[in-house]
């Protein structure tokens, strides 16, 4: 059972030197509320107070039965396309996604993130982290050739901020502070690719 | 189909794409009837996590009805109404076989630090996620079970991530009778993490944000004392005096890769991308804790390091216990809780927004307005 200790019962001097009567000897510090009376106060207190109700303790349990598979190796999805993987794996898992496949200048680079560093590798995950932006600007512009151009302010959302209190709801708050960067991290890589292809025109132009 | 896709960090669109089809025998497709925008699924909204392709569909939470079953499924049937666990797992290989459903070695072939996720990028398998009308759910025999008759949509689609990973960050803290619990983030995870303390008996329980709407909630559904970090000038000192100098026993870090509190943490981290995560609520957990104490992560971060205070944890002789949570394993207690009442997960959902206006909900779960702690999201086909 918890010790009751109720705090105001404690003098002043008695809290001022709680740290020093309680941490500083072989005593934990008095909790407010017992056993009983959190037992009372909120619904299912220490219904699962025995680790055997727990449902994921012990961390590991051998059970192979338990999960409803009637294999002991899967049957494997047909890899009907090369599919990249960590080196840290023999072979490519029995089962896997198949969505976006890689493709252009952003595939180069994650399959070279895969073949080349294991996930222990910082340059592993920052080739995947470059690949990404790569696949963004690839993105952009497979999406306008085919039709159907990014809506670059409506996919933001940021129509959501109607009818959604936009000022009072970030009133005061710590996270405001660094909300500035947001949009630079949108149009920054647009701005910079901009400028580079009307470099590269120019360059082009007064070559000729 | 109508899907959710991944166009670059803060925007996504609605597309049409193939409806999936069976890829392997044990496959099912399932139409999706609710799904829901998980606080993990920011960090690929924001660009953190590697690997997340321009056309991905995210949504790693998400219940509905079956539609299609591969031809060696046995436990499902078409018009079965599902909840699917976030962990893609094929229940045979050396962890599943060990009840570690979400670090499955056999469904993801990109990684093997982490398992297969439904609509989490190619780093967890390439899967596409639920924030769609339709998602290919590997494995049918395995991962989803019936939802059952009495619960509906809005509980079940928590069941299948932020109730049972919540209740995991508090089975993670080790938790014994009278324990002085400090849960990190009052997010939908953190909420359930404290309200699942009390269940194990912790004596006390402090929830720590910066959103006053989220920690108002924190009192009146969690129960939990709540602490402002932004009103205190070191949250570690206020912990520790608010313990008598001791520490808390147990601290859980329900935040994971996007923490504020810390201006260069933040800006390096879920800003410039140059750590795995901000480890803000991770290094207070650490200096805030008591030493000898256990530290429960179940927030996520990146696979790419972060710089935390690690040498406080070998010093202070913590015990860290993490993981993905391995949400299969948690239903038939939690389903206990919620029939006895101790339970209601749908009391945290704030918002629903219909698939097409799904960008729009992103933005508002982002910016964290209009008081949002859970969104849903209802595809049209529902």
């Amino acid at each position: 059972m918890i010790e009751k200790r109720d705090p105001a019962d404690l003098t002043s001097e008695e809290r001022a030197e709680l740290g020093t009567r309680y941490t500083y000897t072989p005593h934990k510090p008095p909790l407010a509320e017992t056993s009983d009376e959190l037992r009372a106060r909120i619904p299912g207190w220490g219904a699962d107070l025995d680790p055997a109700d727990r449902p994921a303790v012990p961390k590991m349990r051998f059970d192979p039965g338990a999960t409803g598979a009637r294999w002991e190796f899967p049957e494997r999805q047909p890899e009907l396309r090369p599919r990249e993987r960590s080196v840290e794996h023999a072979f490519v898992t029995p089962v896997f996604g198949t969505g976006q496949p890689l493709k252009g200048v952003s595939g180069v680079v994650r399959r070279l993130a895969y073949r080349r560093f294991s996930e222990a590798r910082a340059a592993h995950w920052l080739l995947l982290v470059a690949a990404d932006r790569v696949d963004v600007a690839e993105g952009r512009v497979t999406s306008a050739l085919r039709g159907r151009p990014d809506r670059l302010v409506a996919e933001t959302g940021v129509r959501g901020e109607a009818g959604h209190e936009p000022v009072s709801s970030r009133a005061g708050r710590v996270d405001v502070r660094h909300q500035w960067i947001d949009p630079v991290i949108v149009a920054g890589p647009m701005a910079v690719a901009g400028v580079l292809a009307y470099r590269v025109v120019r360059r082009a132009r007064s070559a000729r | 189909m109508k899907a959710m896709t991944y166009r670059g960090p803060y925007r996504i669109r609605v597309e049409e794409k193939d409806r999936p089809t069976i890829e392997h025998p044990n496959d099912a497709i399932v139409r999706v009837t609710t799904a829901a925008i998980c606080g993990s699924d920011l960090h690929l909204y924001h660009g953190l996590m590697p690997d997340t392709r321009v056309g991905h569909t995210f949504g790693h939470e998400f219940v509905g009805i079956v539609d299609e079953v591969g031809p060696s499924v046995q436990s499902l049937q078409v018009g079965n109404r599902v909840m699917v666990p976030f962990n893609v797992f094929c229940g045979s290989c050396f962890f599943c076989a060990r009840g570690l459903y979400s670090n499955c070695h056999n469904v993801n072939p990109n990684a093997t630090a982490v398992g297969g996720i439904y609509g989490y990028s190619h780093t967890t398998g390439g899967y596409d996620g639920g924030q769609a009308e339709y998602v290919r759910v590997p494995f049918a025999d395995v991962g989803p079970s019936l939802v059952p008759d009495w619960m509906g949509d809005e509980d079940a689609v928590l069941l299948t991530d932020a109730l049972p990973t919540g209740y995991f960050g508090a089975q993670l803290g080790d938790i014994v009778e009278g324990d002085t619990v400090v849960v990190f983030g009052a997010g939908p995870v953190g909420l359930f993490a404290a309200k699942s303390a009390w269940l194990m008996g912790a004596g006390r329980v402090i929830v720590v944000d910066h959103l006053d709407y989220r920690l108002e909630l924190a009192r009146t559904f969690a129960h939990a004392e709540t602490v402002n970090f932004t009103h205190h000038r070191d949250i570690v000192v206020h912990l520790k005096r608010t313990t008598g100098h001791l520490g808390a026993d147990v601290a859980i870090d329900a935040v994971g890769a996007e923490a504020d509190g810390n201006l260069l943490m933040h800006v390096t981290a879920a800003k410039l991308k140059m750590q795995g995560g901000s480890p803000i609520a991770l290094n207070w957990a650490i200096d805030g804790v008591r030493k000898g104490g256990t530290i429960s992560v179940m927030g996520a971060y990146g696979p790419i390091f972060s710089a935390v205070k690690f040498g406080d944890a070998m010093n202070k002789g913590l015990t860290i216990n993490a993981n993905q949570c391995p949400v299969k394993r948690q239903w038939p207690r939690l389903l206990e809780h919620i029939r006895n009442g101790h339970l209601r997960p749908s009391d945290i959902v704030t918002h629903r927004f219909p698939l097409d206006e799904i960008a729009e909900g992103y933005h508002v779960f982002s910016a964290k307005l209009d008081g949002v702690v859970k969104p849903l999201v209802v595809p049209s086909a529902a």
